[in-house]
């Protein structure tokens, strides 16, 4: 195993084409090794959006082990890096990315960003929550799910919105029937008043397949690995939570997308005009 | 559409361009400052601005007639001869859908400048109409005398695939005869262009009609991340469905894969039949929500 690993790892640093880096990463992700994180990652500042697009599907796969580097990623200043780590973490799941969700889905000025984050939010590995905690990261991501499906300029993020919600209105069948109900009259009104034509077939999709999870019972296809998180991990993230509610009184950190709050505002109002 | 602006065409500029923009977001333009600067002395404010007018769409009738005016501009030049504000004041208005622009848009389908063609013969596509077909023919033709071929190898004499794809998105179903030659043009660009417009004006009842969008699904496949940039462009703008998986597959930007997917499902969603989706709707959905 390891002899196989070097040779794929040989073979990306090798490449010296765009098209052999593709392979090489399309390979190394394949074999789904934990060895291969640092490489993958590496992958993510080579401007090279096959090769990414592959190292993602890669990161994904292997999932939670990849988290902590995928967030030491985010505080460096390649963006182009750092969008491709919001979308990695977004296909995860992992609750310990939740509050970095939040803030893209809402916030972020590349609607990539804002569009893969939307879709994680909906499928967070909702399983792996504490109790306490569920219930308070569920509301938000529902909120800022509800806000995105109908606020952001993007179709393709509203779209991405729709999905997250179909995911967590699921998720949500039986502890919360009530905010299931509250999404499916929330779909009503966008189906109403929604311009896009593929957002509305997107909203009439989730319709029909909530109302086919609620005939036939839950069929969801869950992940039973445990919680490598431990209760430092589930501190931070409630802390993390609480520090959201108060934000508006923070100064953002570098790299923080609620920086580009105002410039992607600025920029959607003369758009308007 | 907005990609393939960015797709082809005179990337350099693009990225001045948008390299400008990036420095001009921290203290915003207005619209009345720059319909202002569109007319003022810098040069570059203007080009500038005209770029400005189309990315923010203002369509405001102001901003439309000094765009009409840019494309007769003389004061900017490039040293090969180019005119970098008749090429924005041609994309923008292409943006804009007013057909006010159409006249002088053809007008400047005869400008020696090849960049100015190109982004006029984009812009008519835009705009849907076929009063311009005439002309575009006599262009594809090369026909029509003092238009100097592009500045840079292979110096195509016409932008054969802006003036393809225009034909063929307005209908102009005479020309198919003539689009076909283009099938084996020694420029890929140019042969998917013209595949894709072969698809566009031959019958369904054809038995061709298919053989053209699978030449594009072809394609996909090529090594070259702007053809298949620029192949995922086109299949989004036909709506094929038999590419959906292909299309989901190929190496790029998740993004261009998700605007072109969106040509696909719009052909499926049927206005009249507003609570149905058909089965390659959601087979399509299905993919585009794999690549969110």
């Amino acid at each position: 195993m390891p002899d196989s690993l070097n040779t794929l790892i040989r073979a990306v640093e090798d490449a010296n084409s765009s098209v052999l880096l593709q392979e090489a990463v399309k390979n190394l992700a394949a074999a789904r090794l934990e060895g291969a994180i640092p490489t993958l990652i590496a992958t993510l500042s080579y401007n090279n959006p096959g090769a990414a697009v592959a190292a993602v599907d890669g990161l994904i796969q292997i999932g939670e082990p990849a988290v902590p580097s995928l967030l030491e990623l985010l505080d460096m200043h390649n963006y182009t890096a750092r969008s491709w780590a919001i979308r990695t973490l977004a296909g995860i799941g992992d609750p310990r990315a939740l509050v970095t969700l939040l803030g893209a889905a809402t916030a972020d000025f590349a609607l990539s960003v804002r569009r893969a984050a939307a879709k994680g939010l909906g499928m967070m590995k909702w399983h792996w929550f504490p109790e306490e905690l569920l219930e308070i990261a569920q509301a938000e991501a529902m909120e800022a799910l509800l806000f995105v499906a109908q606020e952001d300029e993007e179709w393709v993020v509203r779209y991405s919105a729709i999905v997250g919600l179909q995911c967590l209105a699921n998720a949500i069948a039986v502890s919360h029937p009530d905010w299931r109900s509250q999404i499916l009259s929330h779909f009503e009104q966008i189906a109403a008043k929604e311009e896009s034509w593929p957002v509305r077939a997107r909203v009439l999709m989730a319709q029909q397949e909530l109302q086919t999870a609620t005939a036939t019972t839950q069929t969801q296809h869950i992940d039973n690995r445990p919680s490598p998180l431990s209760s430092m991990d589930w501190q931070k993230i409630m802390e993390e939570l609480y520090g959201r509610k108060g934000q508006e009184r923070l100064v953002f950190a570098e790299g923080d997308p609620r920086r580009y709050q105002d410039l992607a505002v600025a920029i959607a109002q003369n758009t308007d005009e | 559409m907005l990609c393939i602006g960015i797709v082809r065409g005179n990337r350099e500029q693009e990225q001045k361009v948008e390299n400008a923009a990036n420095i001009q977001d921290d203290n915003q333009l207005t619209v009345e400052q720059a319909i202002a600067n569109l007319q003022g002395e810098d040069l570059g404010l203007r080009v500038y601005a005209a770029w400005w007018l189309g990315r923010f769409r203002v369509d405001a009738p102001e901003a439309i007639d000094v765009l009409i005016t840019a494309l007769e501009d003389e004061d900017d030049r490039t040293n090969a001869g180019g005119y970098p504000l008749r090429r924005n004041a041609a994309r923008a208005l292409g943006k804009l859908g007013e057909k006010r622009a159409v006249p002088a848009l053809i007008k400047a389908l005869e400008c020696s400048d090849f960049y100015v063609r190109e982004a006029a013969a984009q812009s008519l596509e835009m705009l849907g109409d076929s009063s311009s077909i005439p002309r575009l023919i006599e262009l594809l033709n090369d026909q029509i005398p003092g238009t100097l071929p592009a500045p840079e190898p292979p110096q195509l004499t016409q932008p054969f695939d802006a003036i393809i794809e225009a034909l063929g998105t307005l209908g102009a179903s005479d020309t198919s005869p003539l689009i076909q030659g283009f099938l084996d043009h020694p420029v890929p660009r140019i042969q998917y262009a013209a595949a894709r417009a072969m698809y566009q004006l031959t019958s369904q009842a054809n038995e061709v009609y298919n053989e053209y969008g699978d030449r594009l699904v072809q394609a996909l496949a090529q090594d070259d991340l702007q053809l298949r940039r620029a192949v995922l462009s086109d299949l989004g703008a036909i709506g094929y469905l038999p590419a959906a998986e292909a299309i989901a597959d190929t190496l790029a930007e998740n993004s261009l894969k998700l605007i072109s997917l969106k040509g696909l499902l719009e052909k499926q969603l049927q206005p009249t039949t507003p609570h149905e989706l058909s089965p390659g709707a959601i087979k399509v959905m299905q993919l585009m929500d794999a690549l969110l």
